[in-house]
């Protein structure tokens, strides 16, 4: 056992957390969820990520977004993500890719992965991305933020949970009145992380047919039947 | 008569997160939002009694509506 994942035991057996170096998880979008999701994706030593962001940092995301600071404004959010994890943790491959994840190019990015993230900003593409985990079969990782606001779910194929929560068309988000701020990214990626981490390890209790709504500001937690 | 209402996420602020409504009969979910204040546009999810239900649905007494903002932020 690595120094490094000393302290991952006993939470994870030590045969757990070595076949986590042959595992692929694959992060669309590097902001506020995705930054803090790569972190602790890159420090558990998951083998082999592959973080996805067209964006640059703008000011905008200083509030928020764990990758971001002064120094890289302007910068694309999946280099940021891949210089990070480099010095985090190098005995893991991580590779950037600078484009947004579109039907025509998304086939491509997710193939191979044994887990996808959802940790994108926008329905549109969400809906995207969950008809593509079903058609390539791999299980998807949702998570979406508004304000104090946040959700989880664990969708494997045949669930298209996202196309019927976002059924309607043209639905604006309620973050784009809300905003986000710091704390409520960070919540829900690293319940994310733990959903990424149970199917991983093919161990725990999944957040499947259920969404997880969290209330910060009621601090309550509520988990409905899907 | 008497119906249920759950709000989550972003309709709760301004808002009970329960609510306990008595509506003349016939009833909807579209009565429902109208006398809170809801757009119809804002509701991403309607839950009648836990399952997928419509705004024009004829609620029955004692019926639990769940209703849900699009969350899409990351």
């Amino acid at each position: 056992m690595l120094p490094r994942y000393a302290r991952n035991i006993a939470t994870l057996s030590i045969e757990e957390n070595e076949s986590l170096s042959q595992r692929r998880v694959c992060v669309i979008g590097c902001g506020g969820l995705g930054g803090y999701v790569i972190e602790m994706l890159g420090r558990l030593g998951i083998g082999h990520i592959t973080a996805v962001d067209g964006d640059v940092f703008d000011e905008s995301n200083l509030n928020r977004q764990i990758l971001s600071d002064i120094e890289v404004l302007g910068v694309k959010k999946a280099i940021i993500a891949q210089q990070r994890m480099s010095k985090v943790n190098p005995l893991i491959k991580i590779d950037a890719i600078t484009e947004r994840l579109t039907q025509a190019n998304g086939k491509q990015i997710i193939s191979g992965a044994d887990v996808i993230v959802d940790a994108l900003d926008n329905i549109e593409s969400r809906l995207i991305l969950e008809a593509l985990c079903e058609e390539l079969n791999i299980p998807l990782v949702h998570g979406a933020i508004a304000g104090w606001y946040g959700q989880v779910s664990t969708i494997l194929p045949g669930d298209k949970l996202l196309s019927r929560f976002y059924a309607k068309e043209n639905l604006q988000g309620a973050e784009k009145k809300y905003g986000n701020p710091s704390f409520t990214p960070a919540m829900v990626a690293s319940i994310e992380v733990s959903e990424v981490l149970k199917l991983l390890i093919g161990r725990g209790e999944l957040l499947n047919k259920k969404v997880l709504l969290i209330d910060l500001l009621r601090q309550e937690y509520e988990v409905i039947d899907f | 008569m008497k119906i249920t209402v759950r709000l989550f996420a972003t309709f709760r602020d301004g808002r009970q997160k329960v609510l306990e409504l008595n509506l003349p009969d016939p009833a909807t979910p579209q009565g429902v939002i109208d006398k809170l204040g809801i757009d119809q546009a804002e509701v991403a999810i309607l839950l009648i009694n836990g399952r997928d239900g419509k705004l024009d649905t004829i609620l029955m007494e004692n019926d639990t509506i769940s209703l849900f903002p699009p969350v899409g932020g990351g």
